[in-house]
């Protein structure tokens, strides 16, 4: 594995006062993100923290109500399609893979927006289809080998087991040739060893020259794997930066944990609050006469 | 009802292994063989006896020495029972008839035989009132074809039972007895021997489609029909389907140049212009249900008005083709009239593709649905009454002169090669390179960048657009091209009929190219394939043209067909690898090898079961 990331680092995506509200429920508020060049960087909240949301705000599918989302210095465009094509892929956090098509087709769409061949080109079979094919069959077996699936490329998508699957996901995902990739929780459902091949792959990926984005649950996979950590909390970004100072954030651990009794609550707490509660109760029933 | 008693004998012995199959009918080996080959020649030499008194009965069943009409079916089928039973003998010369199963073949055609048979003594009995109207070698056909089955029954299962269901019940073992494991590799042969199998194959195709095409009657189509199902899933069992597949798909070119070549030749076999307008109009049909194979099967659009892009073509071509009762009262040449058909139904396609493609699923199919009968109600308007005269109304566009091709006139009969062939036939041969025309777009299309994005919005629009695809552009361009393959179709068909009327383009009618039956020939016959729709669409032209006596009943039958089909193969007729595997889980090849479990796990299994 070389690493190329020599190149003094950019930012690649930049996301600044990004605002998501649906209706009278903002689930977005304010966030601004960066992501440079040959970093990886994780997202983590608890459920309903609006991960997903500015995720979607990230790839085109919803449109911000305020805020801008720029990818290598220009704002992006409204489509997911667009989005694609400027240079951003993804992974969804269920899988969704061609089913019912072969591992080698699956990659080979990921490779639409990198190659032109229309509808005549196809029925006339113009000169530069051939090649085109071709070549596209190569960097897709490329990519298959580079994720390890080189061996099943004629197996259905659907039959591959859990993990390679979304191995997979991120092969087609690469497949675009993207700058980011986002991986909307990549090691759900997986196991120990899995996470482990997940994480190496993450990696690879990095050396590559591609900038990731994650969002996970799996703190552990978290620390090992980001040079920064953003926290999402009721749709703000509470805390941002190395993991082991967010894993130590008060704020982090009051989001995931609730927030704890000046000291450790012991017996005598538990049986004051018992007590006050009862009264409290008692008090309003008095009210109530 | 044979069978059930020498079951209970059966189950009675249940020292037998679990995994080892016996057969339905305790016989043993030789004997049952012998059976077999002792019926089905006997079914054999009763087609040479008269089965019948009278010529009332249509065939003329009446002569000694010369089989015809269903005699020649049942003829056809204890023949192939005959030669696949003699294979079990390992007769030198014969071992290439049965790569696959042994046995199972043996079964499904004696079954055919027994079937058609059956259905010949029934008929003759019904018709002519009673059984006394049978002459001594229907009964000799029919014992023997009864001996047949009993024998085969008798012959050993082709494969042990699963593992997961080890005794079966009655059903389950019958069922079983005609399935039949893959025939293995094939030995290479010299490529030119190949290619000669090859147009063996499609020889016998044309044969058999023609034969199917010339019944006279329908008792003898029907005889056909039980005949060439019960021989094709015996052909198919025994391997032989699977090993020219494989050839096939060795040779594509070759393969396709045979099928054209086969078809070609189709109106050399019939002298009756009658036939060769069946084959016109199933040419018709057939291309317009691979054009929507385009629409529904790659890009999984259900679109449920697709017969409206046909009459826009057919509409546009009678509006330029000089007809006395055009409007527009010009006489373009052929091909300017077929682009001019293609391009109106490429524009309507666009049109209506532009405000509805933006609509996903079951709202897609409705709003199609609804602009079909638009386009209906539309043409019956434009009658100078309720709107512009364009299209006479109800009245359509009638005397449409014939084609004339590179001063070729389609309208009269031609000599070529000593054999007359008559206005349907020259049809037929222009609709064959139309068709030949859409089977090319169907597969590079289907073979490229595109045709994979369409397969990506049809598995998964969401994530295809996250790949890229920009959903919308493609799947206008699956409609559009989708309409205009069918408004190439409209263009000939115009001509064929000599008239176009709002009528002949409903949703559900009794005349076929309707949206409804273009629909199940592409269902039926497997949606994504090539030859699936043109199979799809054969039978369901046919079924009803040679039935006519179930004319009142055709809707039913038809919505029963589809829901057995449903039920017992999804896929369709012929199913590509894609859908086979989809609805088959069982049995696939590219299933990942299953470990053998620990037998931890096993004990634990048997522990809970």
């Amino acid at each position: 594995m070389t690493t190329t990331t020599t190149a003094p680092t950019t930012t690649v995506l930049a996301a600044s006062g990004v605002t998501m509200r649906f209706g009278g429920l903002t689930a977005v508020r304010d966030v601004d993100l960066t992501v440079n060049s040959g970093e990886i960087v994780g997202l983590i909240g608890p459920n309903g923290a609006g991960k997903t949301t500015f995720f979607n705000c990230l790839t085109g599918l919803y449109v911000p109500t305020e805020g801008r989302v720029a990818y290598k210095g220009t704002v992006l465009p409204p489509k997911p399609h667009l989005v694609t094509q400027a240079g951003i892929a993804r992974t969804f956090q269920n899988i969704r893979l061609f089913a019912n098509m072969t591992v080698l087709e699956n990659v080979l769409v990921g490779r639409h927006t990198r190659t032109k061949e229309g509808l005549w080109s196809a029925l006339l079979r113009l000169p530069g289809f051939k090649k085109a094919e071709e070549e596209s069959r190569a960097r897709a077996m490329e990519l298959l080998e580079f994720t390890g699936l080189a061996a099943k490329a004629d197996h259905l998508a659907r039959n591959l087991p859990y993990g390679e699957q979304r191995k997979l996901e991120i092969a087609r995902a690469l497949a675009s040739e993207p700058g980011l990739l986002l991986l909307d929780e990549p090691t759900a459902g997986m196991n120990p060893q899995e996470t482990r091949a997940a994480e190496e792959l993450i990696f690879a990926i990095r050396d590559k020259g591609i900038a990731v984005l994650v969002i996970e649950h799996d703190i552990r996979f978290i620390m090992n794997l980001c040079d920064r950590v953003a926290v999402l909390v009721q749709g703000e970004k509470i805390v941002e930066g190395p993991a082991e100072v967010v894993q130590a954030d008060e704020r982090v651990i009051a989001a995931y944990l609730g927030t704890p009794f000046e000291g450790a609550p012991g017996d005598a707490e538990a049986a004051e609050v018992e007590a006050a509660e009862a009264d409290a109760q008692s008090t309003e029933e008095g009210d109530d006469k | 009802m044979t069978t059930e008693i020498p079951m209970d004998k059966t189950s009675g012995t249940t020292e037998v292994p679990a995994a080892q199959a016996t057969p339905i009918i305790p016989l043993p080996q030789a004997a049952a063989r012998a059976l077999t080959v002792a019926g089905s020649a006997l079914a054999l030499a009763g087609t040479f006896l008269a089965w019948t008194w009278t010529e009332e009965f249509p065939g003329n069943l009446t002569v000694t020495g010369y089989p015809g009409g269903l005699q020649v079916l049942t003829l056809f089928g204890s023949l192939l029972t005959l030669l696949f039973a003699l294979t079990g003998y390992g007769i030198r010369g014969l071992g290439w008839l049965t790569p696959g199963g042994k046995n199972s073949p043996v079964l499904l055609a004696a079954l055919g035989v027994f079937g058609t048979t059956g259905y010949a003594i029934g008929a003759i009995a019904q018709e002519l009132g009673g059984l006394v109207n049978l002459e001594p070698g229907a009964w000799v056909s029919g014992i023997g074809a009864l001996l047949a089955v009993i024998g085969a029954l008798g012959l050993p299962v082709d494969q042990p039972y699963d593992a997961a269901d080890p005794t079966p019940h009655l059903w389950g073992r019958i069922r079983h007895s005609l399935t039949a494991p893959d025939p293995g590799r094939a030995k290479d042969l010299p490529s030119w021997a190949e290619i000669l199998i090859i147009a063996a194959g499609f020889g016998t195709g044309l044969y058999v489609f023609s034969y199917g095409i010339g019944t006279e009657y329908s008792e003898q189509f029907i005889g056909f029909l039980i005949v060439a199902a019960f021989g094709f899933t015996a052909v198919n069992r025994a391997g032989l389907l699977k090993r020219l597949s494989a050839l096939t798909a060795k040779h594509r070119n070759v393969t396709l140049g045979a099928a054209f070549a086969a078809a070609i030749c189709f109106p050399f076999t019939q002298s009756n212009d009658q036939f060769a307008l069946i084959g016109a109009n199933i040419l018709i049909f057939a291309t317009v249900a691979l054009g929507l194979n385009v629409v529904v099967g790659l890009a999984g659009l259900l679109d449920l008005g697709y017969v409206a892009f046909l009459g826009v073509g057919a509409y546009a071509a009678a509006l330029v083709s000089g007809s006395p009762a055009s409007t527009l009262g010009v006489h373009f040449p052929f091909w300017a009239a077929v682009l001019t058909g293609a391009a109106a139904s490429l524009i309507f396609g666009v049109v209506i593709g532009a405000p509805t493609l933006r609509l996903r699923g079951d709202y897609l199919a409705i709003v199609t649905l609804g602009f079909g009968e638009i386009f209906r109600i539309t043409m019956n308007n434009l009658n100078g009454n309720s709107g512009p005269d364009v299209t006479n109304g109800s009245n359509g566009i009638p005397q449409i002169p014939d084609l004339e091709v590179f001063g070729f006139n389609l309208g009269v009969p031609h000599d070529v090669l000593g054999h007359e062939l008559t206005r349907s036939a020259n049809y037929y041969l222009l609709m064959l390179v139309f068709t030949a025309i859409v089977v090319t777009v169907f597969r590079r299309s289907a073979e490229s960048r595109i045709g994979r994005a369409w397969v990506a919005i049809r598995e998964d629009e969401t994530a295809a657009t996250a790949m890229g695809i920009n959903g919308f552009r493609l799947k206008l361009l699956a409609f559009a091209l989708g309409a205009s393959l069918a408004g190439l179709a409209g263009t000939v068909q115009a001509h064929v009929s000599y008239s176009v009327t709002p009528e002949q383009y409903q949703f559900a009618g009794s005349v076929p190219p309707n949206s409804a039956f273009l629909l199940a020939a592409v269902i039926l016959g497997g949606m994504g394939t090539i030859s699936g729709p043109l199979i799809g669409a054969a039978l369901l032209y046919l079924i009803p043209a040679k039935l006519q006596f179930m004319a009142e009943y055709q809707l039913l039958l038809f919505g029963i067909a589809l829901m057995l089909l449903m039920r017992f193969r999804p896929e369709g007729l012929v199913a590509d690898r894609r859908k086979q595997l989809e609805f088959h889980e069982t049995g696939q090849l590219d299933l990942p090898e299953d470990k053998p479990l620990p037998d931890g796990a096993t004990g634990v299994a048997k522990a809970g079961a």
